[in-house]
């Protein structure tokens, strides 16, 4: 399994999510990804984080919720890849 | 698929060193939950507001006027004064307020139901008179409060809930392009307009609020920044395809960028 570098994470609050898609097109390595079956406790889909973000804050920025909050690694870490993000 | 795609856990902040680039809300937004609809481009075009604020540190002095719309149910959630005017009249309210502190900073928030539908004039004549105060025009080009109806500001073809078959110059009448009319006065000395569709835009917004409001601080005189923002509910599209509805019907005539700079020019 091969690893990618990741430069920063983010906090998600899910339960402030209203489900409205906005990061996973504003997200650049398109790293977000919309759960399909599960849900917050208003009945909301909400975002979850594959390997692969960078911390440019365009997530935090779209999101009319502020459901992100954004950190940059001191050094970037290595994480795997998924299966099905090894394309 | 999904299955064998490896989530990184969101729960918690990281456990190595990391420092915080961008945290949930501005200080000045005490509480992030609200009632604005789910991809509501209101509550980014506020946050820049309050980014701005912040920065400029205007916090202490600040006293906002609101107009009626969705956006005015956020004023609960700023921790800056707030005003609430009757419908299309704030520029009119925050007038007196700048005539009587003329040393406070003063900023009116309308949707272009209020501003343009309802208080075209108060906003041109406070333009044509130079007064000091900025306003901020959340335009999304129907009336989302009600259920999306057509507006003044509304292009020609787009659908709403009381132009079914497209906007009809011919029973509608034509679009007014307020920011455009604005920078036409003399009294006028920041005129701008912007998007929050994607995050590069976003950005460019507080670029724009931020040179908004240092013209108010040097006393230069009027100032608009009008802000074009995604309206699934009204528009009734999907929230997902909001950004590309504003990029493909709005922002062709209602063109994005600086229509008036005089701090340039001077």
């Amino acid at each position: 399994m091969s690893t990618i570098t990741v430069r920063g994470t983010v906090v998600i609050d899910v339960e402030a999510c209203k489900g409205c898609d906005l990061c996973i097109d504003a997200c650049p390595p398109r790293v977000l990804e919309m759960t399909n079956h599960e849900v917050n406790t208003r009945g909301y889909r909400y975002p979850r984080l594959l390997a692969g973000c960078t911390g440019c804050q365009a997530c935090a920025q779209i999101c009319p919720d502020f459901v992100f909050q954004v950190y940059k690694y001191d050094t970037p870490q290595e994480l795997p890849l998924g299966e099905s993000s090894e394309r | 698929m999904s299955n064998d795609q490896i989530f990184i856990s969101t729960d918690t902040p990281p456990a190595e060193p990391a420092a915080l680039v961008d945290d949930f809300t501005p200080t000045l937004i005490t509480q992030a939950n609200h009632h604005l609809c789910p991809g509501c481009g209101e509550p980014i075009a506020i946050r820049a507001a309050m980014e701005a604020i912040e920065e400029l540190e205007l916090a202490r002095s600040t006293i906002t006027v609101f107009g009626i719309g969705c956006y005015t149910a956020f004023a609960h959630n700023l921790d800056v004064e707030v005003v609430q005017a009757l419908h299309g009249r704030a520029p009119s309210v925050a007038t007196g307020i700048k005539r009587m502190l003329p040393d406070g900073f003063v900023m009116t928030v309308q949707g272009d139901g209020d501003m343009v539908n309802e208080g075209l004039q108060e906003v041109l004549h406070a333009a044509a008179r130079g007064e000091n105060i900025t306003c901020l025009l959340l335009n999304n080009g129907v009336f989302g409060e009600t259920g999306g109806q057509m507006t003044t500001t509304t292009t020609l073809g787009q659908r709403t809930k009381t132009s079914i078959e497209g906007r009809d110059p011919h029973q509608h009448g034509h679009p007014i392009l307020l920011s455009d009319l604005a920078a036409t006065m003399d009294g006028a000395a920041y005129v701008a307009r912007c998007a929050v569709n994607n995050a590069g835009n976003v950005a460019r917004t507080k670029r724009y609020i931020t040179k908004a409001y240092e013209s108010q601080m040097a006393g230069a005189g009027f100032s608009l920044v009008e802000i074009l923002t995604m309206c699934p509910t009204g528009w009734f599209v999907d929230t997902l395809e909001g950004p590309d509805y504003l990029q493909d019907t709005l922002a062709p005539v209602h063109n994005i960028g600086e229509l008036k700079t005089p701090l340039v020019q001077q």
